[in-house]
């Protein structure tokens, strides 16, 4: 099957900076894929590769099988991007910008599926209001169905929902969850791990223009698998116990252990050494810990291949 | 929600005429600015420069100073709103942010070049128009060759039009584009004999107007006129053929190869 995007070895430099460093990824039809990473990993550069917006270093870049920049025209048709910063055009209504977004991919008689868009991004009342009128959670919705506009197969959203309310994002994550499951391929920046947590499939974390992570969700999540146990110690807990030890602050342990069976040990082995035990609280893993991790790992080694194939 | 389009629904030339359509109505949905406010500018020059010196200067045997000023100024009004308007289309976007909606869609740079141009041209036939009708009004017309004024009209706006297309991917902001605008276009403007024949110059300036192809934009214009020119009207198209030409290709090139739009 032919991959949404097919990213090969993508490398792209402003001058000394390097963007990004010989970056594979693949990402399959019907994927609801995550791309994490600091301010300054190279998302947005990816990104803009992908869509055309930035012409990679060296490397190459297909989407529906289509090259980005030697096949653009059926690459930029397969394609819907929602940039991150907002941007419109003062001169004409909602519905206007819609109808020549549309125009712009050559598509005639798209009204309908432009009504459907304004309806299921709440914009219905607003389609013949000034773009000038809008507030930004607006403007932030009709980015979105522009991108949408010509029912683009890959739809690429960068950081959607910085700053805005939840009653958008909820109907952004909705909308977006009902194109996945008509079979659109959603690839996703956010800052909200949680987000991605929740909505994406697969994810790859990126850092200093590499690809650090690349895996499911869950098997991300495993790696951080287990519990946190979060304690204040009274007297040395036994070296055993110490050995889960993954932060010390405040005169609070935190330990990772692989399973719930392990809580009652470590008290055992706690009471054992005379050490008592306050303030236990457990907590599961989520993304933020796997993001933090992998940031604070040094350096941003390359993956090998096999795993990032 | 139903699957996506097949590319072959795309059409590129429906894409083509909507971004010329949506390029025309830009500075349509704001005409008070783009059209009447350069038509109130011509008529002032036209006002003071054509009662100040009807009774002092006749340029061309037979030919009023006023019916010889009213074409140099239909034409100046062409060229600079030409220019401004591929120009500053341009330029806004970028500063906006929007022109991420048209690098977006598949155009190729033939037709980004095409529908900004061509909006140039319609804007500069427009207030041409509106020039010329306002200023008959001061001296009666005369058309001795009416496909010449057809010819050179077009082919400044072109020129113009691909010349902000230029200065509008070149400018970062918008004092740049001005700075373009007042040091370039103005000057090869004002010193193109919108105002004189440059026959009356001393040799020195006579030469150096002989090397601005806005020279022969406006003396080829208004051979149609009133079939009288400083220079053959063949040699004026010869030449504005020439920079409409080079101004084209250097927009192509900057739009082909992504030019500070897709670094």
């Amino acid at each position: 099957m032919t991959a949404a995007i097919q990213v090969n070895s993508v490398s792209k430099h402003y001058g000394s900076l390097v963007a990004l460093d010989r970056v594979d990824l693949t990402i399959e039809p019907g994927e609801f894929f995550g791309l994490l990473g600091p301010n300054g990993a190279g998302k947005t550069t990816l990104i803009s590769i992908i869509a055309g917006l930035v012409r990679a270093s060296s490397g190459q870049v297909a989407i529906m099988g289509h090259d980005v920049v030697t096949d653009f025209r059926a690459a930029r048709l397969s394609v819907g991007v929602v940039p991150q910063e907002l941007a419109f055009d003062p001169f004409f209504t909602v519905r206007e910008t819609l109808t020549f977004q549309s125009g712009y991919f050559g598509l005639r008689h798209n009204g309908a599926w432009i009504d459907e868009v304004l309806d299921n991004l709440g914009l219905t009342n607003k389609a013949n209001t000034n773009t000038r009128a809008l507030s930004g959670g607006m403007k932030r919705r009709l980015l979105v169905a522009q991108a949408l506009v010509h029912r683009p197969p890959v739809i690429v959203l960068d950081e959607p929902t910085a700053g805005v309310d939840v009653e958008l994002r909820q109907t952004l994550w909705s909308f977006i969850r009902r194109l996945n499951r008509a079979g659109h391929t959603i690839v996703l920046t956010t800052h909200y791990l949680e987000e991605a947590q929740a909505l994406c499939g697969r994810i790859a974390m990126l850092k200093a223009g590499r690809i650090v992570a690349l895996d499911t969700t869950r098997a991300l999540l495993a790696r951080v698998a287990g519990l946190q146990l979060t304690m204040r110690p009274r007297g040395t807990p036994p070296a055993s116990v110490l050995a889960h030890r993954i932060e010390e602050r405040d005169g609070l342990l935190t330990l990772r252990l692989a399973h719930s069976d392990e809580v009652a040990r470590v008290l055992a082995e706690c009471a054992a050494a005379g050490c008592t035990v306050e303030d236990l609280e457990v907590g599961h893993a989520d993304l933020e810990d796997v993001f933090l991790q992998l940031m604070a790992d040094r350096p941003a080694a390359r993956m090998p291949a096999e795993v990032t194939a | 929600m139903s699957a996506s389009p097949a590319v072959a629904d795309s059409s590129p030339g429906f894409a083509f005429r909507t971004l010329l359509t949506k390029e025309v109505l830009r500075f349509w949905k704001v005409s008070f600015q783009t059209i009447a406010a350069p038509v109130l500018t011509a008529v002032l020059y036209l006002l003071v420069f054509g009662q100040v010196l009807a009774d002092h200067v006749e340029v061309f045997p037979g030919v009023s100073y006023v019916a010889f000023l009213i074409p140099g100024l239909v034409m100046m009004s062409m060229l600079q709103n030409a220019f401004a308007n591929s120009s500053s289309s341009l330029i806004q976007s970028k500063i906006m942010g929007s022109l991420v909606f048209v690098l977006l869609p598949p155009f190729s740079h033939w037709q980004l070049f095409g529908a900004y141009v061509l909006a140039s041209i319609v804007r500069g036939l427009v207030v041409g128009l509106g020039v010329f009708v306002v200023a008959v009004w001061f001296g009666p017309p005369a058309f001795k060759a009416p496909l010449w004024i057809l010819v050179f009209a077009l082919a400044g706006s072109a020129m113009l039009g691909a010349l902000g297309v230029i200065a509008g991917i070149w400018a970062d902001k918008f004092d740049q584009l001005a700075a373009f605008q007042n040091f370039v276009v103005m000057p090869a403007t004002f010193l193109s004999g919108v105002f004189y024949s440059v026959q009356g110059l001393p040799a020195f300036w006579q030469a150096v107007s002989h090397l601005n192809p806005f020279f022969y934009v406006i003396d080829g214009f208004r051979y149609g006129f009133f079939a009288q020119s400083d220079v053959s009207p063949w040699l004026s198209l010869a030449i504005v053929a020439a920079a409409l030409a080079v101004t084209t290709a250097i927009a192509l090139s900057l739009l082909a190869r992504g030019y500070k739009l897709r670094h």
